[in-house]
């Protein structure tokens, strides 16, 4: 009756076509269960979804804040991830440069000119970082360990080592840093044109920028991808496996540290363990859904954060929980990701 | 293809004509009706019992002032961070003239907030920092759970006197466990009060405590409960926010004192009664000065009296004879001040009683103890006069930590 074929060339337009299909009937599906679950209406909910992100100034700034952070933890796992490294430990990547920029900000306070501080802080999360990758990497280089567990592990380190660290700093036990600086404002990075998250938003734009060009033209890019597809291949034609692995780890931990930086420094001039909020994980969702394509990674991580900005004011202007409006995302993402099957695949219908 | 979109599109349309057009509320009138109010929870009330009872509050104070859905904006799972901040502000943006925040967390991102909305009321609960921050539109507020407490205190006191009369063990052997959070002071403060009210009718009592550290932990507290009743206790407290413990305990069947919510449902044969502290007071009083036009307390504090301090129902069925006339005297005596929870009279720190403690009440981000808090031979916690957040903490005799 049914049989399926492999395709690999499908059309852009057809691709585009299937996956604004999949979404139009993801909202669908997602009305019938609103209106099955809630008996309200439906529009009355995606209006609320656009007003989560949209209604105001404020919130269209944090909309493109939240999107450039989870877009330079994206940036990070995809060098890794591309070269089927399988990084899962973003999260931690993310956490000891956040914590490292936290660190410089408790115990210099404003001793320092703000922008040495801030200087010094980009330059130690990013080494922080970068460190926190090298190790799995070096051993998986070196000894051929499995890095998904490794990085995997190296999460916990992270979050524990944030969570000692709070309680020597905070001796009355309540176990939250609070907002470092918050008189002096030192080590903040500062406004530009009265936004003050411009400055991430732009330093992610240009490192999205940066990826792209390094992914694609450049020789370490394309050493990635001829490690990612065979080792075998890549050791034939002369690259050293193990130099790339440890380096594309580097470099994935390296851009790991700066998203902590830009969370410490830039957003909320605090550390928690809490903080990077499963982002690191949610990255890899982002990265694989663009294909590894920088640019397509704007749009998916946009995406993302429209659906959780959405889904909050769904709660809020309704009184749901905030449950209901995972289910929602769930379901969109689901038949986002489903869709990707009919662009690889097609599907013929023998007739009799 | 284009046939099922159709299908799609039309059932999509379909739906929401059904559904039938929002329903508009329709906004109070009268003195509230510019208030619009914005409340940040920690987590789910659904799940947290600590969030659930400010939640309450906020709905009881809603509809008690005849405010409508959409003047009243709850948002939940707000992480102690930026989410905090950015939160309090979005409530701004969207006209809210009073931003509430339940936990001690939020505390640094509401100050934030309040500095760049100089016409919103940022209150707080729990926080310290209102009275050294220099913000005039950030308050905190507390309340003296320490009174209800000590009255929970006074209720176990009593059932384990029944226990001991009725010889089920000897006066000696009267040990309370206790599952607490954290080690720190709103923790510390909370056990002491617990055990001097079981203390001021069982003078034989002796207390063990264990921490979770965690706020919310169910298989932590049911287990640190289960510890301490094979250790020899026989009645447990706690201050954490989960059913574990009433659970372990109705299991058990060793009676029980909770917080917050009446645990008589999960545990009809152990759970005698619980304290709490009723937020619906504050909240009035804050709605009602806004719309006014009045200032408020920068720092406030809640007391029986107020009405912030509150028991619930008594478990009649298992609580000993004569508690709930008790309880009215002990409360009377309380307001009347006859009888003070911190007496240094009742109790001791190393073999002494106190004439002098260096409290950190004023909170410079140094951790530094600087203010003497014992006037008058009394220990004058959380209240107008020093601070509305706790600051007690020292571990008392005949208090021990499980080890």
């Amino acid at each position: 009756m049914i049989y399926i074929s492999r395709r690999t060339d499908a059309p852009l337009k057809k691709a585009v076509a299937i996956k604004a299909f999949a979404i139009l009937l993801s909202l669908v599906v997602c009305a019938l269960v609103l209106f099955v679950m809630t008996r309200l209406n439906p529009l009355d909910i995606y209006i609320a979804m656009f007003k989560g992100s949209l209604s105001t100034q404020r919130k269209f700034w944090a909309l493109l804040q939240n999107t450039a952070i989870l877009l330079c933890i994206s940036l990070a796992v995809t060098p890794a991830f591309k070269m089927k490294f399988w990084n899962l430990g973003a999260e931690g990547q993310v956490l000891i440069g956040a914590l490292v920029s936290a660190t410089f900000m408790f115990y210099i306070q404003d001793s320092w000119p703000s922008w040495l501080l801030i200087l010094v802080m980009l330059v130690a999360s990013v080494a922080a970082g970068l460190i926190w990758a090298g190790i799995p990497g070096y051993f998986k280089a070196r000894f051929g360990t499995n890095e998904t567990l490794f990085t995997l592990m190296m999460n916990y380190v992270a979050i524990q080592l944030v969570k000692f660290c709070i309680a020597v700093w905070v001796p009355n036990g309540s176990s939250v840093m609070g907002v470092l600086n918050r008189q002096t404002q030192c080590g903040w990075i500062p406004s530009l044109f009265g936004q003050k998250y411009l400055i991430n938003i732009l330093i992610v734009a240009l490192l999205t920028v940066l990826m792209y060009i390094y992914l694609k033209y450049s020789k370490q890019g394309y050493e990635i991808s001829v490690v990612g597809e065979s080792e075998k291949t890549a050791r034939y034609i002369g690259i050293n496996v193990k130099k790339v692995i440890l380096r594309t780890a580097c470099i994935s931990g390296a851009i790991g540290g700066l998203a902590g930086f830009l969370l410490c420094a830039g957003t909320g001039h605090t550390v928690s363990a809490t903080l990077a909020g499963g982002n690191g994980f949610t990255a890899v969702l982002v990265s694989w859904l663009a294909k590894f394509n920088p640019f397509g990674m704007i749009l998916t991580s946009l995406l993302i954060v429209f659906l959780q900005k959405g889904s909050g004011e769904i709660a809020q202007a309704f009184r749901l929980s905030d449950n209901i409006s995972d289910v929602t995302t769930g379901i969109i993402l689901f038949f986002i990701i489903g869709s990707e099957f009919f662009i690889n695949y097609k599907i013929h219908l023998r007739r009799k | 293809m284009k046939k099922f979109l159709m299908i799609c599109l039309v059932a999509l349309v379909a739906v929401s004509a059904f559904a039938g057009g929002s329903k508009e509320q329709a906004a109070a009138e009268g003195e509230f009706a510019k208030i619009k109010i914005g409340f940040i929870f920690l987590h789910d009330p659904a799940s947290s019992t600590y969030d659930n009872n400010f939640y309450q509050a906020a709905l009881q104070t809603q509809k008690a002032l005849g405010l409508s859905d959409s003047q009243v904006i709850f948002k939940w799972n707000v992480e102690e961070g930026a989410p905090c901040y950015e939160t309090a502000c979005d409530m701004a943006d969207a006209g809210c003239n009073i931003v509430f925040a339940d936990s001690f967390g939020h505390e640094t991102y509401m100050i934030q907030a309040a500095r760049e909305y100089p016409n919103v009321q940022f209150c707080h609960a729990t926080g310290t920092k209102s009275r050294t921050e220099g913000v005039p539109n950030f308050h905190n507020a507390f309340a003296s759970i320490y009174e209800g407490r000590f009255l929970a205190g006074i209720a176990a006191g009593m059932k384990i006197n029944e226990m001991i009369a009725a010889g089920k063990f000897t006066a000696d052997k009267a040990k309370i466990g206790y599952i607490g959070a954290y080690p720190y002071a709103e923790v510390i403060s909370g056990f002491t009060s617990f055990f001097l009210g079981a203390r001021y009718v069982c003078p034989t009592a002796t207390m063990e405590v264990t921490y979770t550290n965690s706020w919310f932990d169910i298989a932590k507290e049911k287990t640190g409960a289960e510890t301490l009743i094979n250790d020899g206790c026989i009645f447990i407290s706690q201050h954490a926010d989960s059913e574990g413990a009433p659970k372990a305990c109705e299991e058990k069947g060793v009676p029980n004192v909770a917080y917050n919510v009446s645990t008589i449902n999960l545990g009809p044969n152990t759970a005698l009664i619980s304290s709490k502290i009723n937020w619906a007071p504050y909240y009035e009083m804050i709605i009602k000065a806004v719309a006014k036009g009045e200032t408020f307390a920068t720092d406030w504090c809640g007391t029986v009296d107020t009405g912030s301090v509150e028991l619930t129902e008594l478990n009649e069925k298992i609580a000993a004879k004569g508690t709930k006339e008790a309880l009215q005297q002990a409360m009377a005596d309380l307001k009347s001040g006859k009888l003070h929870v911190f007496d240094t009279k009742a109790f001791t720190v190393g073999g002494k009683h106190l004439t002098e403690y260096l409290a950190d009440v004023i909170d410079k981000g140094d951790f530094q103890p600087e203010t003497n808090v014992i006037v008058n031979g009394v220990f004058i916690e959380s209240g107008e006069q020093f601070r509305s957040a706790p600051y007690f903490d020292m571990l008392i005799d005949g208090v021990k930590k499980y080890e």
